[in-house]
């Protein structure tokens, strides 16, 4: 028997196509681990330099080498798909983790969020970034890395203020719009309409410069580089970067639970239904396998989070069991996260899995609190929202330039860390170059205004 | 398993990969922001008195990852979330250390908390951002019999000692040859050029500094620490910039010694206060060591302000010889509080001499935070033009 997982691969795709799995094709790659590592610091092979992305490096050096987690494959969707494989993977591992893939690969090619995202441009997500970074490395060269790593601590820190229900590149708003009230009720008007129709008419279309933004904008990554005031088009180049590759990474967020769980039960299945598999390697990549979906680390006998990989993987299996495939399929191409768990989470499957809710007490307490299936649905889908960050969105621009954002206190229930506010639009003044400013609520749920200057003020 | 084995179809591949190194480059930017941020703590490194006793050669400093802030939901009293187990409502789950939790929802884990680091900075460092700009003041060079004769590189010679080979000048010279002569041998004996040396009279520029330090028992063991911090990162800072130096230590309670300078630095006393005789020992020295007119003479007391009451007709004429002969004469004045300072015996003897019109100075240090500034404000130059002195014009 050969020693190469590669020769699986042909195997695995002719079963997967068999059992109606449908992906573009994917390209396997076996990388280093430090390769593996940056993968997963930075969510792209190559991207953008900046130094945040240092620190996550070394954390998660130190994780690693502690044995805390350790990363199989990363696959970026596309067409072509890459997937990246640890090169310290066992051959077991490596013929689970192409199945794995496969099941990854129909995901994001029938998903329809994925897709969306997909056709705006993060099919070749691998290659715009890799250009980004290299035309950011450029802007350094150019312009220095002081002037860029203050456009770089802005966009990344704005990183989750995209709107992804909007095209990539976007229109700008009309600069202005109809006057909505034409005053004909007066006397003067109405006799001087009747004298000349063509000079009525002109004044008529009399426009009015339009509100800025004309709705709460929560694209605030487009919004900075399509209206500061004084940005330089190489500034904006980096927002929109920035811009472009969040967009790649929603879809990735927004339905991990049910992409992991596709691809677990897709590897388990491919695995149980393959007869080229060596018994030895099967064993080892069934273990395997039950390692991904354990929902408890080994030795305890709770967890306060929840394995996403065991959480979609039990649904997918219960879905499968009580619809069968062809609606399973459906699900995949339709849903994502928030309407998987709420459609598909049942109380007896919560039950089976052992779900709870538990509350974090003032003195540390850990303590488990009953509560209705909702509640754990919403519980499991708080972190997802918007990236799991707080939402804000431009509400004004002020005839001095003054950029005003508004934290959503209702939907978010408490207000923004101000000091840490007052950081990010230290940032965002810098390149928006004038005032900005942000409402929200203090403790008292009092409305606050931060600003990039001065302490919260009433 | 291996890459190895990916090999026949793309040999380099693997190989290619391995050179990618984004995640050390990123992480080398954040260590170089640290340093930087940790600079603006400069008083707080140069107060950690550790370093004289151990004569350590770095320091460590406990420092924060850097956070790359992001719009957070302020701290919630009390947090909720789901988990998976055998555990049924009212359990309790044991006691979370309450810091982990807070602020980390909304990230989900994945944004690290506050990591600590040990950054480790060496002594020679923290000197060149402290003497950054500093020098001594009013120095002078002062030409004469010590005048000084000193080595210099000038010019060179086809021959010479081996290690003054100039090697990119040979091979210049070999480059000329062999484009009029192409073919000929790369070098030849010809081409080999050596650095010269000649002797070259320098101004010498002598300085002797005085260190004079009250180790009476009013001192606390507070006190003689903070003062022999500040003597520590002067006398550090002092031998980088300056190479001829003479920096004596003296310490004074109701009589004086000389010390070597490891012993200074270890120097406890008791008994009472007579400045006077500090003082008197350093002109003595001086008049033995360095005549005035060819040596720039500085003088720098250290105490907490008190002198014996019958000593102050005394302690003023000595202190007024000295600071006649000296380019400068600074007193560092260790208090409780800034308030106390300008009302005790030695800062107002320090102010009548000043008054005098000589060039002196004088700083209150409360706390180890400021040794940082007490150093500054002696050796500062933009501050020294303004320091001669203001009393002297407006008494």
């Amino acid at each position: 028997m050969t020693h190469d997982w590669r020769e699986h691969v042909p195997r695995l795709e002719n079963l997967a196509r068999t059992l109606g799995l449908d992906w573009s094709p994917v390209i396997f790659e076996a990388v280093p681990d430090s390769f593996m590592t940056e993968i997963a610091v930075y969510g792209l092979p190559v991207r953008m330099p900046h130094w945040s992305f240092g620190a996550r490096y070394i954390y998660q050096l130190v994780q690693r080498h502690m044995g805390y987690s350790r990363l199989f494959e990363v696959v970026f969707p596309g067409n072509p798909g890459h997937a990246y494989l640890a090169s310290s993977n066992g051959i077991a591992d490596n013929i689970l983790v192409t199945a794995h893939v496969l099941g990854h690969a129909d995901f994001s090619k029938n998903n329809l969020l994925f897709r969306r995202c997909q056709e705006q441009g993060s099919e070749h997500i691998v290659e715009h970034a890799a250009s980004h970074a290299r035309q950011i490395e450029r802007d350094i060269e150019t312009y220095g890395q002081s002037a860029v790593e203050r456009v770089l601590d802005a966009a990344l820190s704005l990183e989750q203020y995209i709107d992804h229900d909007q095209a990539l590149r976007r229109e700008h708003y009309p600069e202005y719009v109809a006057s909505s009230k034409l005053r004909v009720d007066d006397v003067f008007r109405t006799r001087f309409t009747a004298l000349d129709a063509g000079v009525c008419a002109a004044s008529e279309s009399r426009n009015i410069r339009a509100h800025l933004p004309p709705h709460p904008e929560r694209d605030l990554l487009w919004f900075i580089a399509t209206y500061a005031p004084e940005m330089e088009s190489w500034e904006r180049d980096i927002f929109l970067a920035v811009r472009e590759e969040s967009f790649y990474f929603y879809p990735v967020y927004a339905t991990q639970i049910m992409n992991e769980g596709w691809a677990s039960y897709w590897h388990a299945r491919l695995l149980r239904e393959a007869d080229f598999i060596p018994q030895a390697a099967y064993l080892d990549a069934i273990k395997c396998h039950s390692d991904v979906v354990r929902p408890i680390a080994a030795g305890e006998k709770s967890s306060l989070a929840v394995n996403p990989y065991h959480l979609g993987f039990s649904l997918w299996e219960d879905i499968v069991k009580r619809w069968g495939i062809d609606a399973a399929r459906q699900i995949r191409r339709e849903d994502d996260d928030f309407s998987f768990l709420r459609n598909h989470l049942t109380l007896d499957l919560a039950t089976d899995m052992g779900l709870f809710r538990y509350q974090r007490e003032q003195n540390g307490q850990v303590k488990v609190v009953s509560g209705e299936i909702e509640a754990l649905r919403e519980g499991l889908l708080i972190d997802k929202y918007n990236f799991g960050a707080p939402r804000v969105s431009v509400i004004e621009v002020r005839s001095d330039g003054t950029l005003v954002l508004q934290h959503d206190t209702q939907l978010d229930g408490r207000g923004l860390d101000v000091e840490r506010t007052r950081k990010v639009l230290q940032y965002v003044k810098s390149v928006w170059r004038r005032p900005v400013l942000l409402k929200t609520v203090d403790a008292a749920s009092q409305p606050v205004e931060v600003s990039a200057d001065s302490a919260a003020a009433a | 398993m291996n890459t190895e084995s990916t090999g026949p179809e793309r040999p380099t591949i693997s190989g290619w990969y391995e050179l990618f190194s984004r995640g050390s480059r990123d992480w080398l930017r954040h260590s170089e922001k640290i340093r930087a941020a940790v600079r603006e703590h400069l008083p707080q490194i140069v107060a950690g008195s550790d370093i004289i006793n151990d004569g350590a050669r770095t320091v460590q400093v406990p420092v924060r990852m850097l956070e790359h802030y992001r719009f957070r939901l302020r701290a919630d009293d009390e947090q909720t979330g789901v988990g998976q187990g055998k555990a049924k409502p009212g359990d309790v789950l044991g006691q979370e250390n309450a810091e982990g939790g807070p602020g980390q929802k909304g990230s989900g884990g994945r944004e690290r908390g506050g990591t600590d680091l040990m950054l480790e900075f060496k002594v020679d460092e923290i000197i060149d951002w402290l003497w950054e700009d500093l020098q001594l003041p009013n120095l002078q060079p002062r030409a004469g019999p010590s005048e000084e004769l000193e080595w210099k590189r000038e010019g060179w010679d086809r021959r010479g000692a081996r290690s003054r080979l100039d090697r990119r000048r040979s091979l210049k010279e070999s480059v000329k040859r062999r484009s009029l002569d192409p073919g000929s041998p790369a070098f030849i004996d010809e081409d080999l050029r050596y650095r010269q040396l000649t002797r070259r009279h320098q101004p010498a520029v002598r300085a002797a500094v005085f260190f004079l330090l009250d180790v009476s028992a009013s001192m606390t063991e507070r006190d003689r620490q903070l003062a022999k911090t500040f003597f520590f990162w002067v006398a550090a800072g002092l031998r980088r910039e300056y190479q001829a130096l003479d920096i004596v230590f003296i310490a004074h309670t109701t009589d004086a010694w000389e010390f070597s300078e490891a012993d200074f630095f270890k120097v406890t006393g008791s008994g009472g206060t007579v400045a006077s005789v500090g003082f008197a020992k350093v002109r003595e020295i001086m008049q033995a060591r360095c005549n005035p007119s060819n040596c720039n003479v500085y003088l720098f007391y250290a105490s907490d302000g008190d002198n014996a009451a019958d000593d102050q007709v005394q302690a003023r004429s000595e202190l007024e010889g000295i600071a006649k002969l000296s380019r400068y004469s600074g007193y560092v004045e260790i208090s409780p509080s800034a308030a106390r300072s300008t009302t005790t015996e030695m800062f107002q003897l320090f102010q009548e001499v000043a008054a005098t019109g000589v060039p002196s100075g004088r700083f209150a240090i409360t706390g180890p935070d400021d040794i940082t500034a007490a150093v500054r404000h002696f050796f500062a130059a933009e501050s020294q033009a303004a320091q001669i002195d203001p009393q002297a014009i407006a008494p």
